[in-house]
């Protein structure tokens, strides 16, 4: 028994129990249930591995991964809604104007920051600065904002986006999260962890709030839905298209052929449109897992390179890394900013696949908790075990439901079935997936610390 | 020169909308911060779980109380909740001493890194909150009840003859009232008594203390009994004041930590402070100065905009702002708490 749990076969026991767990859902439930499930368990595994690389690798405890998520899903707007011309003339000039000066204010505060010794001269001179900076930009903003909004507000009033196909998404919406990464690092690495978590969680808050509140951006609460520019076909379309209409008859041919000639063509129209719906997500299933692929080969290449070496010396022991002559700051940034691009990643690929842009959607205890259970549990520090907490928790995190209705139902099937009680105990089971989340979390971090797939203890014969 | 009637009218409008509600919204989060502070200080890490301790507190406050409101019994014009207040105090001690055994004691023998305390309290956190989701389930819940008002707007109108009105509710005042002899009373117990100062050196100087012959697991056990009962009692106010909603209690997770940080995390009296600063910034960044200025200025200055710095819909995110701004200038804090 401890051999077969012993440390190389672990990964591979792990993903097979998770390929019949996904197949019995399959087989119990419904093939599309099923495969929605793994296409979520693939976007989790992508962001597993992005807080992997900042927590496994760097021991950073990043609490702002919904705040990456969102900018994901942000790019995946601004990439694929139409651009909005009218609301661009009207609103355009003094956002660009807006914006100019916001990139002047930050120039100047940072040659007064440079160039000011400091003082309580220096102090006054930076308010001044932002407080006749926080006018003048409101001169211009406002107005602009209000033109825009005004612009169709039922249907856009917002400025619109690239008209480009999502899928470009992915890459932008990775290169904003490692923007928005780089300056939040900046401000937030030289802090101690559970510090660096606080003020991580706080400014996610806060691009939350700016994506609810500023309407022109992305329509803010009123939310964007049609992204239509899939990289996948739409099943309507499918189901009209002769390839796929014979390839589904050709799939089929044994069990149409039992059935009398008019019962065939009703059939057939059956299997059609089941077939169109499976078929759209396993075109997303594809498409993920060549991110998933792609993203975990290079992070495993990385960890086993001198970087990766560095990256966990600096984890195990920052004085020693330090006094070795490693960057820790530097490289801090880094990872943080490489973890959060990955993560952004993720976020364009669920709004990709959602098909709408939702910001009240997006809540710490899904976006951020959920993600950290997944790294945790899977196995910190290890690639394989990260990705394997991204199926296994997101698994959980759906099926936990129907269990614990289930439950509930086995619990309460003595009580008379008017009773106040079995209605409020059946009402309310659905929340007991939070509480075995936390005590599924609390019982890895007890008994197995390292995760399901522990990180391979490397030993270095000298 | 605005005449005298208006700058009183101006007085009046801003502390309806300002003075009032930021105070009594200051004390209940100094409340919230005093248990953060306290368990950071002396048990040594940041509790993500605390705003679902108060959740959990205010649960049990909320179905005692409508137990006793089914029996009839009442408080004359103050709320019955707060005759539930020592059974809820009870239900969150209990809780959290559950969880120290069952979870925290493990970590602390072990020494444990912060990160990892942090990682656990989440756990908790989750659970709490399955746990007050499930029995009380996820929507607003009122249990205020007695007198409402202790004046109206329209009455206070009619009092003075201003054209503004003030009203006062009297949880307000009952959350200023409570506030000030809970924070006097763990004040007096910290300085005064010879458990409050084991406390206190138990956090100064953990090995010292140890040596001075404190029994470390008193402490435990006594600061778990301070911090139920003090975020029981914040949770209740909150609660009575505007309402009872879980989600709200964990989102309430941050401002608290803010005011603690802001205050200087560790002092106690930081953290009152802290506290006010947070709502008082909250509430002034977000508020609309059009009619203020209306009152104060001349004809030929007055405002067309609404003169308001940021939207309410970012009140949230002002006391995110500060705390950021903070642990950036001045990581200690206003009452320069422990070093980090």
């Amino acid at each position: 028994m401890n051999e077969l749990l012993s440390q190389q076969n672990r990964a591979p026991l792990a993903f097979a129990v998770m390929a019949l767990l996904l197949l019995a859902v399959g087989m119990g439930q419904s093939w599309p249930y099923a495969l929605a499930i793994l296409n979520l368990c693939l976007i989790s595994a992508v962001m597993s591995l992005g807080v992997n690389i900042q927590w496994g690798y760097a021991g950073l405890l990043n609490l702002g991964v919904m705040g990456f998520t969102a900018l994901g899903g942000l790019a995946a707007v601004l990439v694929s809604e139409a651009p909005v011309l009218e609301a661009w003339s009207v609103g355009g000039q003094g956002m660009a104007v807006s914006f100019i000066l916001v990139v002047i204010t930050i120039i100047l505060s940072i040659l007064v920051y440079r160039n000011m010794a400091a003082s309580w001269q220096r102090r006054v001179a930076l308010t001044v600065l932002y407080i006749g900076a926080f006018f003048t930009i409101n001169h211009f903003y406002e107005p602009a904002v209000n033109a825009i909004e005004s612009v169709n507000p039922a249907t856009s009033g917002f400025l619109g986006g690239m008209g480009m196909p999502i899928i470009f998404s992915w890459i932008l919406g990775g290169v904003m999260a490692a923007g928005v990464a780089w300056v939040v690092g900046k401000i937030t690495l030289g802090l101690r962890s559970d510090y660096l978590a606080i003020a991580t969680l706080g400014i996610s808050e806060i691009i939350i709030a700016v994506l609810k509140n500023e309407d022109w951006l992305a329509r803010g609460v009123k939310n964007v839905a049609g992204l239509d520019r899939r990289p996948v076909p739409f099943e309507l379309d499918l189901q009209t298209t002769p390839w796929f209409i014979d390839m589904v008859q050709s799939l089929f041919s044994g069990r149409l052929a039992a059935l009398a000639d008019n019962d065939r063509a009703e059939a057939l129209h059956q299997l059609v449109i089941q077939s169109s719906s499976i078929f759209v997500k396993l075109c997303y299933t594809g498409l993920f897992t060549v991110v998933l692929v792609a993203v975990l080969l290079l992070s495993m290449k990385a960890l086993n390179s001198p970087w990766g070496r560095m990256m966990r010396a600096i984890r195990d022991n920052e004085e020693a890394a330090n006094a070795m002559g490693k960057n820790v700051v530097r490289q801090h940034l880094q990872v943080f900013v490489l973890g959060s691009a990955v993560v952004g990643i993720a976020g364009a690929m669920l709004v990709t696949l959602d098909g709408q842009f939702t910001p009240t959607s997006y809540q710490p205890l899904r976006f951020t908790f959920l993600v950290w259970l997944m790294v945790i549990i899977g196995g910190s520090g290890n690639n394989l075990g990260a990705v394997f907490g991204g199926f296994f928790i997101w698994f959980m995190w759906i099926e936990a439901e129907p269990l614990s209705i289930a439950f509930m139902d086995l619990v309460t099937m003595g009580m008379d079935q008017a009773s106040d009680l079995r209605a409020h105990l059946l009402k309310s089971a659905p929340h007991l997936r939070l509480f075995i989340m936390g005590l599924t979390l609390l019982l890895t971090m007890r008994f197995m610390p390292k995760g399901i797939i522990p990180e391979e203890t490397r030993l270095h014969s000298v | 020169m605005p005449e005298f009637t208006d700058i009183l009218n101006a007085i009046v409008l801003f502390s309806n909308f300002v003075l009032i509600p930021a105070a009594s919204y200051g004390a209940q989060l100094a409340l919230g911060a005093l248990g953060i502070t306290l368990v950071y200080s002396i048990l040594r890490f940041s509790n993500f779980a605390h705003g679902d301790l108060m959740a959990f507190g205010t649960m049990c406050v909320i179905l005692v109380t409508w137990g006793f409101q089914s029996m009839g019994i009442s408080f004359g014009p103050l709320p019955t909740a707060l005759l539930a207040l020592p059974f809820g105090i009870i239900g969150a001690i209990g809780l959290s001493l559950m969880f120290d055994k069952t979870v925290y004691t493990f970590y602390r023998t072990k020494n444990s890194d912060p990160v990892i305390f942090v990682i656990v309290s989440t756990g908790v956190m989750f659970m709490t909150n399955a746990i007050v989701r499930f029995i009380i389930g996820p929507n607003d819940q009122r249990f205020m009840d007695g007198t409402k008002f202790l004046f109206r707007s329209r009455e206070f109108k009619e009092f003075t003859g201003l054209s503004e009105g003030l009203a006062l509710k009297s949880t307000q005042v009952l959350t200023l009232t409570v506030t000030l002899i809970a924070v006097a009373a763990l004040f007096y117990f910290l300085q005064k008594t010879r458990t409050g100062k084991a406390m206190r050196a138990f956090s100064d100087n953990k090995d010292l203390a140890l040596l001075s012959g404190i029994n470390p697991d008193r402490v435990v056990f006594i600061t778990w009994i301070i911090v139920a009962a003090l975020a029981t009692t914040a949770g209740t106010l909150y609660g009575l004041d505007k309402s009872f909603k879980p989600f709200t209690y964990f989102m309430l997770l941050l401002p608290m930590f803010a005011a603690a940080i802001v205050g200087g995390i560790g002092s106690p009296i930081g953290a009152v402070v802290g506290g006010f600063v947070i709502a008082f910034s909250e509430v002034i960044v977000t508020y609309a100065y059009k009619k203020f200025f209306i009152y104060l200025m001349p004809e030929s200055l007055e405002p067309t905009g609404l003169m308001q710095f940021l939207s309410t819909d970012y009140k949230f995110a002002v006391s995110f702002i500060i705390l950021v701004v903070v642990l950036l200038i001045r990581p200690t804090g206003i009452f320069k708490g422990q070093s980090i």
